[in-house]
């Protein structure tokens, strides 16, 4: 009998333990990733990376603005991981950013997150929804989770991303055996009898990977841009022999785009033609090939700016040039996209060298406050890092890394991925995803939002007191209450709060009440304090619930 | 007590900001149309003189309802199916069978029976019925509701003045005019809203948000007017109105009597189109309450008489309702769906999706009643006559609620757009 209880003893003190220490490690695990410092150390990217640098600054000199200083080291690694990730750095991670030396802690821990699952599928997503939108597509002929999970594939074997962009335009076979055609079959439209279709197709294939809005043209000359019609039509005329049967999406020995003569409603023939560089297009292949290579040739400008477009926003919630997908309709270009453009082209379109390479550059360290008054100019040109509204998935990411010390993602248990699933589509509906395609256009809080975040479940149900909760751990192995409001900030806010905080949230774990919100009559007082005061696990999850729906939690900064 | 949802503060001034010339343009646009203007334009285009009226009750019926089986039967043809036709109180409207109760109230109704709109999907053609504009991926447009929220005064109104209750796959949204015009999702009625409970007590709920103030204040520090521009405080602030306001209980149907309850029936949806009645009596601008289920590819007539089980004590009783209480002349009833559906019966005994002539009611405000608009092709191979778009749809909705359909608004790449893109039909209007 004594030997159970010893077991059942030592169960509970190892069990204790293991919890203590995951708050408060003695030693931080270096579970490194191969840090490839060369990379850094590396005569190109610092000249890149210089490049860009200066470009910034000649703009600042040049109008009179003086850029916010640089940002605490844990701001920039939140920015990272939301980017990144979809949510924000757990304890766990925080202690091992922490515990690298301070030289080159953000590229260890950006190359860290590249080769984490978390990041591919993260941001094949967002990848997702630049290149087939938020439309759920034709059922049977489109699969969206195939999809995302073949660029998320890409993302981590760190594929050429011109190689990935020439398989989406030109590939063949079935959607859920060649995955990337989906880009091609997502326009198939069975209602209407109709197979892929080349307008959409060519619509798309400018948006996302040149960034031109050719769409505008479909039906007319552009309004105010140099697009013809005819070069839209000519574009879509590309994939006028695109069809797809029994062996999936293939080109057709013949097939012409047709147009009709506005006036006389004369049908006449449109042959495939390229918007400009004709010189670009090879003369061998299929059309599509042929599309392909012109699209993604290192001699073709836009290709390069569109993809460094969109990685710059989905890395500070806002690209470099506004709208995301309208690069060449922009009065201002700043030099940065053209010189991050060119090293992206000149070394083999390397989506992580990319990466690297923003997140190291100066304007993604600057603050996003400054002790002198930030302007619309700052904003403008860069000067202090943008408050960007996070999406809804990056929300509920973080509310669920928030209440937990460990790591939440491909390494966790089944269990709790599934839970972070069916949790996250829900509230995704609820918080309102962006509008459209566009999800890096400007926008605010909404009610929905704040009641969501104020009374719904998620943060309820990870905030709740229990044996395993993040919240209650902290309230029964912290040493101090100075210790434990610091956890809570690092854990929510990715940042250790400030003396007045600590002062003011360590009295309010002990129970106290400011004197503002106490009713005058003192027994009404005394009522309101036996109602306004939980138990310490419960003053915990106040703590957790009120930092989780500050404005510094829902925006990126 | 601050408005809950105001006008965009940025959006113009963004607009501007990156491409100045259009935006100038823009801001043109914006304001031709002042005051003096837009009453000088009312009147030289001679708008209906019937008050315009307050709210809109959108009855949206998800999957494409047969018009032939509910406004526009065509007995004993051979696309008419089984389906009979029933004599109403206006003698130029007939309806299908199963819409008795409704027949009592064709003297308020006024029915489109030659919609035509060119989507045949269920999300591009809902996109299409809601906002009025082909869906198109350089931008988003507002859905119906967003637009007259946004164009239209607040008021006293304490909760969102844009709801979607039972939302389906595609609820109405704010498009580019911003999420604040979303509408607010709820469900069946006789569950709680969703989010406006606290989970804790009022003391402890209030501490929380007195705890929020000095980790505002650390962050607001240095950021300037950035911060404040998120509106993230602004919505806290109004979400705790809105959860303490005595309007919410405009969604609770337990306090209307039994014996109306019975009327409207006791289903989801019945119990929904009352408390659509509860919230425009707190002045909300627009409801859209859902009826699912008549995507009917087979089995097209038991399926459909199933939902007009549903759809004609709850449509009849919501019209009864509001006219009783003289609220009809202030609101506008609509039944749309996102396409009606084929005169032909396919080999399941279903219809298939048909955007070429389908069928749409509306009631109240300055709406005229009784009468019919357009006919279909008894064959079903004909265009249908005097065919009405889903822009003139919405022009003649906008104008029923006093807006100026030709107004514009600028989209967030400075495109001009029309709050509809049609005309209003004079027919409809008294």
């Amino acid at each position: 009998m004594w030997i159970r209880n010893v077991v059942f003893l030592g169960l509970v003190v190892g069990g204790i333990a293991l919890l203590t220490w995951q708050l408060f490690p003695e030693e931080i695990p270096q579970h490194a990733p191969r840090f490839q410092a060369e990379t850094l150390r590396d005569h190109s990217f610092q000249e890149t990376l210089q490049r860009v640098n200066a470009a910034f600054r000649k703009d600042w000199a040049e109008n009179g603005v003086i850029p916010a200083p640089r940002a605490p080291d844990l701001q920039i690694a939140r920015r990272i991981s939301l980017g990144l990730t979809g949510s924000i750095p757990s304890l766990q991670e925080i202690r091992q950013f922490e515990a690298h030396g301070p030289e080159d802690r953000i590229a260890w821990w950006t190359q860290g997150l590249l080769e984490d699952r978390r990041y591919a599928d993260y941001v094949a997503e967002r990848l997702t929804r630049a290149y087939v939108g938020t439309e759920d597509g034709p059922f049977v002929f489109f699969r969206r989770r195939r999809f995302r999970h073949w660029i998320s594939d890409q993302l981590l074997a760190n594929r050429p991303y011109d190689g990935m962009v020439r398989e989406m335009i030109a590939g063949r076979g079935l959607w859920t055996d060649n995955p990337a055609v989906n880009f091609i079959s997502f326009t198939i439209d069975p209602p209407n009898q109709k197979g892929p279709d080349p307008d959409r197709l060519g619509a798309r294939v400018a948006r996302a990977f040149l960034g031109i809005r050719l769409d505008c043209a479909q039906c007319h000359d552009h309004p105010f841009q140099d697009w013809k019609q005819s070069d839209f039509q000519g574009l879509a005329a590309f994939f006028a022999r695109t069809k797809h049967g029994f062996a999936g999406i293939y080109d057709a020995n013949k097939g012409v785009y047709e147009s009709e003569e506005r006036k006389t409603l004369a049908k006449y023939v449109v042959p495939p033609t390229v918007p400009y560089s004709p010189e670009l297009r090879p003369k061998e292949g299929t059309w599509r090939e042929q599309l392909a290579a012109w699209v993604t040739s290192p001699g073709n400008p836009y290709f390069a700016q569109a993809t460094v477009n969109r990685f710059w926003a989905i890395l500070f919630g806002k690209p470099l040039v506004e709208p995301v997908d309208d690069i060449y309709a922009a009065e201002r270009r700043p030099e940065a996209l053209e010189i991050l453009a060119e090293d992206f082209r000149r070394h083999g379109h390397d989506i992580r060298r990319l990466i690297q390479l923003i997140v190291n550059t100066e304007v993604f360290q600057l603050d996003s406050a400054a002790d002198h008054e930030l302007t619309d100019l700052h904003d403008k040109l860069w000067a202090a890092f943008p408050l960007t509204r996070l999406r809804p998935e990056q929300v509920v990411g973080s509310i669920v890394q928030a209440s937990s010390p460990e790591t939440i993602g491909a390494d966790s248990h089944i269990f709790t991925q599934l839970l972070k699933f069916i949790n996250e589509n829900d509230f995704v509906k609820r918080y309102g995803d962006s509008n459209g395609e566009d999800e890096f256009a400007p926008g605010h809080s909404t009610i929905p939002q704040r009641l969501l975040m104020m009374n719904g479940e998620i943060v309820h149900e990870r905030t709740r007191p229990g044996l395993f909760a993040g919240s209650t751990r902290v309230a029964m192995m912290a040493p101090t209450d100075e210790k434990a409001v610091e956890i809570v900030f690092l854990t929510v806010l990715t940042r250790r709060p400030t003396e007045e905080e600590t002062a003011y949230y360590v009295r309010r774990l002990r129970g106290e009440v400011p004197e503002d919100v106490l009713p005058k009559d003192e027994a009404e007082a005394a009522r309101f304090k036996a109602q306004a005061i939980p138990d310490r696990n419960g003053r915990f999850q106040d703590l957790y619930c009120t930092l989780i729906n500050l404005t510094e939690f829902s925006w990126n900064h | 007590m601050e408005p809950l949802i105001r006008p965009h503060p940025h959006r113009t001034g963004w607009v501007i900001s990156r491409r100045s010339f259009l935006g100038t343009a823009g801001l043109a646009g914006l304001n031709w149309l002042t005051p003096v203007g837009e009453l000088l334009a009312r009147a030289a285009e001679d708008l209906p003189k019937g008050e315009p009226a307050y709210s809109v009750i959108l009855l949206w019926m998800q999957g494409g309802p047969s018009q032939l089986e509910t406004f526009d039967p065509h007995p004993g043809t051979r696309i008419g199916g089984e389906t009979k036709a029933i004599r109403t109180r206006a003698k130029d409207i007939q309806l299908a069978d199963g819409l008795e109760r409704l027949a009592e109230h064709t003297d308020c109704l006024a029915v489109i029976r030659s919609m035509i709109s060119k989507e045949g999907d269920h999300e591009r053609a809902t996109m299409m019925m809601k906002t009025g504009y082909r869906p198109d991926p350089t931008t988003t447009y507002p859905s119906l509701g967003a637009i007259i929220c946004h164009e239209l005064p607040v008021g006293k109104t304490e909760i969102p003045r844009h709801i979607s209750i039972l939302p389906g796959p595609w609820p109405s949204r704010g498009g580019f005019l911003g999420a604040e015009f979303d509408a607010f999702l709820t469900y069946d009625p006789l569950q709680k809203v969703p989010d406006v409970t606290p989970r804790v007590s009022p003391p402890r709920d209030l501490l929380r948000y007195r705890d929020m103030e000095i980790a505002e204040k650390t962050f607001a520090k240095g950021r300037g007017s950035r911060v404040e521009e998120t509106l993230h405080r602004h919505s806290v602030q109004s979400a705790r109105t809105m959860i303490t306001t005595e309007q919410l209980k405009a969604f609770d149907v337990t306090l209307e009597p039994l014996s109306l309850r019975r009327e409207y029936g006791d289903t989801p949806f019945g119990r929904a189109c009352l408390a659509a009645r509860r919230l425009i009596e707190v002045g909300v601008r627009c409801v859209e309450v859902t009826l699912d289920g008549w995507d009917t590819h087979a089995e097209n007539h038991s399926l459909t008489a199933g939902r007009k089980e549903i759809l004609d004590p709850a449509f009849s009783a919501l019209l009864k309702d509001l006219k009783d209480r003289d609220l009809l002349r202030k609101t506008i009833v609509v039944w749309a769906g996102e396409f009606g559906r084929t005169p032909n019966i396919n080999p399941l005994g279903g219809r298939d999706h048909w955007p070429k002539g389908f069928s749409v009611a509306l009631a109240g405000g300055p709406i005229r009643g009784g009468i019919v608009l357009g006919a279909t092709d008894p064959e079903g191979k004909k265009e249908p006559d005097r065919p009405v778009t889903v822009g003139d749809l919405h022009a003649t909705i906008l104008t029923a609620v006093g807006l100026n359909p030709r107004r514009e608004n600028i989209s967030p790449i400075g495109r001009p757009i029309r709050l509809a893109d049609g005309e209003p039909i004079r027919d409809l209007l008294t």
